[in-house]
């Protein structure tokens, strides 16, 4: 009986084709667009995650505190210093890595080949900050960090640009003014979330940095790494209190540095995911209200359309209820066939955006299984008020009906 | 003697208020006996219509009592009607009334989803009908490929595969020519004698009429005269 009522339901749909379909285009434009928002929104998280996870968990990074724009500061600037990298190194517990950087953008020189690279002055503890790894050579050694020595590790991306297939270990490249041994190179990490080639850089011990590109001791920040499983709250407030210290901040004046924990920032970028994810899916919710209204339309039209036949059915002995299912199931087979179109455009679309924003694929099934539910749904709550006028037709009314 | 199948006890059937009101039936009294077949007949708006509506349980009396197989059909519910109707009355209008773009094989099949018969005992409860109609290789032409008459003949297959007790025909032959019309008055005939299907059926023509027992004529919402045709005797 059910399985009758549901190939009535098809038979039905496949004579009114191009009608059944441009009622479904409310549905499948919804449904489309959730599906779609959600998996490109939960590829997005995946992505932000990534990135996070990439630049080291438990990542805190202090940098100097910036005049706003207003110019009226209540603190003193003044950079990062020696001495302040010291009181961390010295002072803080539960800490995997200190390391301090000073960074610019300089042209790097190989033979005929140059490429524009971050240059990154820093010391031996910087790649344990950043969980970072090494597919060629050897980190800094303390003496080297100490020394300044002309020794720098690459990035994939100048590496490639460089040596291609060839052996970069040993060579010598110019950065800017003055030229270093390439002693590494850094593994791939790709691009940033924020579009920035990551592997676009050389890492030169800190001192020689100052000293041959800054021209200055001015240190841009000092990333700590907290040990698994520490609360980078308290490794935050432990810093300030050292900071306060080695910079001799009064205790009940502002600090003039900033400490920044990166699992925070993950935090806050993945809700700005969430929230944009949200209002769009107040707008598929719109387009879903309107696709509701539209089958709701389209079965009226053919309840009233098929009147004599609903005549003959409840004559020849259909209760009302056989009358209400047959048009119930039409509606709901019609919004689920939305619904289904619009899964797959939507996974369509997902799949491209994947691709254009290289973001992870993210489909998932909790939220197809939901779409498959709520155009369902859909289509048995607006279904039902017209099967419900075919199912009280009187019988004698409905056999007159030309 | 059997009770009467069906029984009209002052029945009166009324429509609109007031200065408008009209009485399609003003007093019906008629009884029909299990395997009767009755002709009735009388002028257009005599409430031939109203009576067989009634008499089929598609509606029900504004006042007075209509027992069918001596229950009170008049006091059911709309899907108790419906249940009535699809186990002992079949119907057959005079507009063939089948559902369009549907082999004459689904139509005969209609009645048998509604009792919940399974799938392949409908088709072959069909197909038999559609044989006793003699339409035996018709059975997947729909209604459009189909003449008159055997469109009739497939509303006739419909009616009479669920076996019912009584069959109720408004001006079946309204539509077909003489020769077609006496095809289908045999069909019926037939039924009644070979399955004491109880037949109840308006008509416009005297020679339509004559194929029945006895002939009931309308006039003015009552019954004005109750004739035994003299082939019985
Ligand atoms: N649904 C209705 N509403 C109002 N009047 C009706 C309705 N059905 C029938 N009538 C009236 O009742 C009377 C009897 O009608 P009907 O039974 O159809 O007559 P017949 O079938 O004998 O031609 C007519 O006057 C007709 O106009
Ligand atoms: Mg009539």
């Amino acid at each position: 009986m059910f399985w009758e009522t549901v190939r009535l339901s098809l038979t039905s749909i496949r004579r009114n084709l191009l009608r059944s379909f441009l009622t479904l285009l409310g549905i499948v434009i919804g449904v489309a667009a959730v599906i779609g928002m959600l998996t490109i929104g939960s590829g997005t998280t995946e992505k932000v995650k990534q990135d996070i996870a990439k630049l080291g968990s438990n990542l805190l990074v202090v940098r100097p505190a910036r005049p706003d724009r207003s110019g009226s500061t209540s603190f003193t600037p003044r950079p990062l210093t020696e001495k302040d990298v010291a009181g961390l190194r010295s002072g803080l517990e539960n800490v995997r890595a200190v390391a301090a950087v000073a960074q610019s953008t300089v042209r790097v020189v190989y033979g005929a080949q140059n490429i524009s690279a971050q240059v990154t002055g820093t010391d031996d503890e910087y790649l344990a900050a950043r969980d970072w790894n090494l597919v060629l050579g050897r980190s800094f050694t303390e003496s080297e960090v100490r020394g300044g020595a002309n020794v720098c590790i690459l990035g994939e991306t100048v590496r490639k640009q460089f040596f291609g297939a060839g052996d970069p270990d040993g060579q010598s490249v110019r950065v800017g003014k003055t030229s270093c041994t390439v002693i590494g190179v850094l593994e791939s990490k790709g691009t940033s979330g924020f579009g920035q080639d990551q592997d676009n850089v050389v890492m030169m011990p800190l001192l020689g940095f100052q000293r041959r590109i800054a021209g200055n001791r001015d240190i841009d920040s000092i990333n700590v790494a907290a040990q698994d499983g520490v609360s980078t709250t308290q490794v935050q407030s432990d810093i300030e209190g050292i900071l306060r210290d080695t910079r001799r901040i009064a205790p009940d004046a502002d600090i003039n540095f900033e400490v920044r924990d990166m699992t925070q920032v993950a935090d806050a970028m993945t809700s700005a995911t969430t929230t944009m994810t949200g209002m769009l899916g107040a707008v598929a919710a719109v387009s879903l209200l309107v696709g509701g209204i539209g089958i709701m339309n389209i079965m009226l039209v053919s309840v009233t359309e098929r009147t004599r036949e609903i005549g003959i059915r409840l004559a020849i002995g259909a209760h009302e209820r056989h009358i209400l299912m047959q048009f119930l199931v039409e509606a709901t087979v019609l919004s689920l066939l939305g619904g289904l179109i619009g899964i797959a455009l939507g996974l369509g679309i997902a799949g491209l955006a994947a691709v254009s924003m290289s973001i992870p694929f993210a489909p998932s099934l909790a939220v197809i299984l939901m779409a498959v539910g709520f155009s369902a749904m859909i289509g048995m709550v607006f279904g039902f008020f017209p099967a419900l006028r075919g199912a009280r037709l009187d019988p004698i009314e409905a056999l007159r009906h030309e | 003697m059997a009770p009467p199948l069906i029984r009209f006890d002052k029945v009166w059937k009324s429509y609109g208020q007031g200065e408008a009101r009209v009485n399609a039936l003003a007093g019906v009294d008629l009884a029909i006996d299990p395997g009767q077949f009755v002709a009735i007949m009388g002028p257009s708006g005599s409430g031939k219509s109203t009576a067989m509506n009634i008499i089929g349980c598609l509606d029900t009396p504004t006042a007075g009592v209509y027992a069918f197989r001596g229950v009170d059909a008049g006091r059911l519910d709309r899907n108790r009607r419906a249940m009535l109707r699809n186990l002992y009355i079949g119907f057959v209008f005079q507009g063939y009334n089948l559902l369009p773009r549907t082999t004459a094989a689904e139509n005969v099949e209609l009645p048998l989803i509604y009792r919940g018969v399974g799938a392949s005992e409908r088709r072959k409860r069909a197909l038999k009908a559609l044989a006793q109609v003699g339409l035996t290789g018709r059975e997947h032409h729909t209604p459009g490929e189909l003449s008159g008459g055997q469109q009739q003949r497939v509303a006739i297959a419909r009616a009479i595969v669920t076996q019912p007790t009584l069959l109720v025909a408004d001006e079946p032959t309204g539509n077909l020519d003489t020769a077609r019309s006496h095809e289908i008055m045999d069909l019926l005939t037939g039924l009644n004698d070979n399955f004491g299907l109880t037949i109840v059926m308006v008509t416009h023509e005297a020679d339509i009429a004559a194929y029945a027992h006895r002939t009931i004529e309308f006039r003015d919402g009552r019954v004005s005269a109750d004739t035994r045709n003299h082939e019985l005797a």
